[in-house]
């Protein structure tokens, strides 16, 4: 497979997960700020625009966090290289550059979900139709996984497909996480006194968590459970252990391919072994933003160490 | 002859009645709910928008993609008809072969005085680094596209010659997967070849080609210059059709005299190579020093026999339209034979004696740049105005080397399907050929322009022309 091809399935999966992960984290502003007051719902607003990385760029633009702005910004606006119509422009763009690397089923469901997305933002979303638009970003997320995993070939590209996704998802959760953490809790030692339980609700909103995580803890929340279940529990598919887990089989498989030990072997070696060791205990000792810090940190240098070691750059 | 004359009509005979070719679809389409079939009509829109069918147009804003207006009625051609218009293709086809071969070896063509010499000079798709070179295989053409029109029931021309690099094919295969989705009933009830082996046949013919340095099975790669190119579609679809490497020049370089591209597990040599971009692109070493575009050193690698380059750089010479007014004398000389498909009558403009007829009957003729393509730079003087026949009179006055003229044809008609039933549009055809050392392979049928204006003669998707499935019935 050429390096290029490489390089554009695994950015066609980091956007298409960025994107999903974009409107999970709309639907999540999008329902606590139905049960609050105006105040309290701008605080919300305020926190998915950090949560998704583009707080500088809105600022420049907007003075208030109003929910009909907030989430025109992230999904369309022109301005806006980071807004889902973009990501979805960049999933679809690098789907036609990889066109003979996946399967037919698989770009036909991109094209047509592009063409649907591509409509729905191509005028502004009002209160009544921002929850069609982020279920249909997350219906395309997940029917393109559908199509991948029933139609695609088991080879080398698969496994970058995979590998872009894992990458991108293990930082969005460690991103939401750690802007949680930041913004709502500056001193995670002092667990559940002034807690906000809504906030973390948002949290497991925010990773279609929530469900999952109240069968688990019948119905109980708690902060050091959430980080737990979100950091280290396997078998939630938006946890970092999880994430990583995959991302290394997925790296694995290629490197039996390429019959090599590659550096991002190495790293993500050292990530698994890292997470294997990890107690929650110690993740507070650490501090939870410095753990969190380390974490993306190495979860963007296996990235780096994936592009390097499968030439994916000219 | 001129536009006035009625036009063939493929599908009825004067009087009226179903020609034979059509007996078949003419009783389906009868027996059709009318709504049925305009809920099919606007179904087929969204299956090509669905597929991502398109190709790209560059407009201020961005490289936007369009789609080409489908018609859902196919063009029919019988099995007797094809027969004779394959014999014709294949013999202008291994004319064109050796034509190039003998301008680029003894050009005794011109020492024979058939072709002047001029027109080499002249002719810009001339390549000197192929002067004495023979490729691989002896192949210069391996995938040609003849364009053609009909006036009659025995009267094809050929229009076109397309040897560099004949576009369209997707369209082909695209058109009758479509149709066969959309009236499976029609298909088992009308025996049609079948169209579909085309990228197995391309395949095997690229192969059977493949240079004397290549080791085991060849590797054969689609070279394209990227998504934003206009037939970008159809570069990615063969690719996946043949199995084949979509590649662009960043992707290659020279490697131990071999071209190689970069794959995840290192450098990995390409024996053949169908390329999609211009010669010019090619090389930045022999041609366009500037282009930034190209593997330099390829030339070196080809001539050195490590890569197939199909088609073969400098083939161009042989679409020039100046050229093409030769090519019944071409055919002659290089066959010994009659040409079983005539030239369209061609005036070359740089004859004064003929500029002076041309200036004359413009109003009656089309005249064409002599390297113009897809429909541009291009008078129809029957359906143009006063002020535009001033205006090319200035252009052709000018340069008269750069033009040629020919009578407007009485385009054949097929019909094409509209909110008010059939209606018959002038049609041209595109049959694709594959030349390989093992032969001459044309596929049954081809692209069927169309257009869709009433009236019009332009059937260039660029002019806002359609296209149609092109069947040719079983014996």
């Amino acid at each position: 497979m050429l390096g290029r091809t490489a390089n554009g399935l695994f950015w066609m999966f980091r956007y298409l997960e960025r994107a999903e992960n974009t409107a999970r984290l709309l639907d999540a502003g999008l329902r606590m700020a139905l049960t609050r007051d105006i105040i309290s719902a701008e605080e919300e607003w305020r926190s998915v625009i950090q949560a998704s990385g583009q707080g500088n760029a809105y600022r420049a633009k907007h003075g208030t966090f109003t929910g009909i702005q907030v989430w025109n910004h992230i999904l369309r606006d022109r301005d806006n290289p980071g807004s889902v119509l973009e990501m979805m422009r960049n999933v679809r763009t690098n789907a036609r550059l990889v066109r003979n690397a996946i399967s037919g089923e698989l770009w036909s469901v991109v094209n047509e979900s592009w063409m649907q997305i591509d409509d729905a933002l191509s005028r502004p979303v009002g209160q009544g139709a921002v929850g069609g638009v982020i279920a249909m970003i997350r219906r395309a997320g997940t029917l393109a996984h559908g199509a991948m995993v029933n139609s695609m070939l088991r080879d080398a590209g698969y496994n970058f497909a995979n590998a872009g996704t894992f990458v991108e998802r293990a930082d969005n959760t460690a991103r939401i996480l750690d802007m949680k953490y930041y913004l709502l809790l500056p001193s995670l030692s002092y667990v559940g006194s002034s807690l906000d339980s809504g906030q973390w609700d948002q949290v497991l909103r925010s990773v279609s968590g929530d469900r999952a995580y109240r069968w688990l803890n019948a119905g109980q929340a708690d902060p050091r459970g959430i980080v737990e279940f979100l950091v280290m529990d396997e078998r939630f598919p938006r946890s970092l252990a999880f994430s990583h887990m995959m991302l290394r089989a997925n790296l694995k498989a290629l490197a039996r391919i390429h019959k090599t030990e590659a550096e991002s072997s190495r790293l993500i070696e050292q990530s698994s072994t890292m997470l294997g060791d990890l107690t929650i205990e110690k993740v507070f000792d650490e501090g939870l933003h410095e753990f969190l810090t380390r974490f993306m940190r190495s979860n963007a240098e296996i990235a780096r160490a994936i592009a390097d070691d499968y030439r994916f750059l000219r | 002859m001129s536009a006035a004359t009625d036009p063939f009509d493929e599908m009825r005979d004067p009087a009226g009645a179903v020609r034979p070719a059509y007996a078949g679809y003419s009783q389906w389409y009868d027996e059709q709910e009318r709504d049925w079939l305009k809920r099919k009509d606007r179904e087929a829109e969204a299956v090509f928008r669905r597929t991502g069918i398109t190709f790209n147009v560059y407009s201020e804003e961005a490289a936007e993609e369009r789609l080409i207006p489908f018609d859902m009625v196919p063009r029919i051609v019988s099995a007797a008809e094809w027969r004779k218009l394959t014999k014709g293709i294949e013999q202008r086809v291994r004319a064109l072969n050796a034509f190039i071969h003998d301008l680029y070896h003894r050009q005794e063509i011109i020492r024979a005085g058939r072709v002047p010499e001029r027109l080499l000079r002249d002719n810009a798709a001339w390549l000197p680094d192929m002067v004495g070179f023979t490729p691989p295989g002896g192949v210069y053409t391996h995938i040609v596209g003849i364009d053609l029109v009909r006036t009659g029931p025995n009267d094809f021309f050929v229009l076109e010659d397309n040897a560099r690099t004949p576009s369209g094919v997707s369209y082909m295969l695209e058109n009758r997967e479509t149709m066969m989705a959309m009236f499976p009933e029609l298909f088992t009830r009308v025996g049609v070849e079948t169209v579909s082996d085309y990228p197995r046949k391309l395949a095997r013919s690229l192969a059977a080609c493949a240079p004397p340095k290549c080791k085991g099975k060849p590797t054969v790669a689609v070279l394209t210059p990227g998504i934003y190119n206009s037939a970008y579609y159809e570069h990615a679809f063969l690719a996946d059709q043949m199995g084949a490497e979509l590649v662009e020049a960043p992707d290659l370089r020279v490697i131990d005299g071999r071209v190689a591209m970069r794959t995840t597990g290192g450098y990995e040599p390409v024996d053949v190579l169908y390329r999609r971009v211009d010669d010019e692109y090619l090389d930045p070493l022999s041609f366009n020093p500037d282009s930034m575009l190209g593997v330099p050193g390829i030339m070196d690698v080809y001539r050195s026999g490590g890569i197939t380059i199909a088609n073969a750089p400098g083939t161009g010479i042989a679409d020039d339209k100046a050229i093409y007014s030769f090519m019944p004398d071409i055919v002659e000389f290089y066959t010994g034979e009659k040409p079983l498909l005539p030239n369209v009558e061609t005036h070359r403009c740089a004859d004064p004696e003929t500029l002076k007829y041309v200036l004359d009957n413009l109003a009656e003729l089309v005249v064409k740049e002599v390297h113009g393509s897809g429909g541009y730079g291009m008078l129809v003087g029957p359906t143009s105005s006063r002020r535009e026949i001033a205006d090319f009179r200035r252009k052709l006055v000018a340069n008269p080397d750069n033009y040629i003229a020919q009578p407007t044809l009485a385009l054949s008609t097929c019909p094409v399907f509209t909110r008010k039933g059939l209606a018959p549009r002038h049609v041209d055809l595109r049959p694709f050929v594959l030349v390989s050392p093992e032969g001459v392979e044309i596929t049954p049928g081809g692209l069927t322009r169309v257009a869709l204006k009433k009236g019009s003669l332009v059937v260039n998707s660029s002019q806002g022309g359609g296209t149609k499935d092109t069947w040719v019935l079983k014996d």
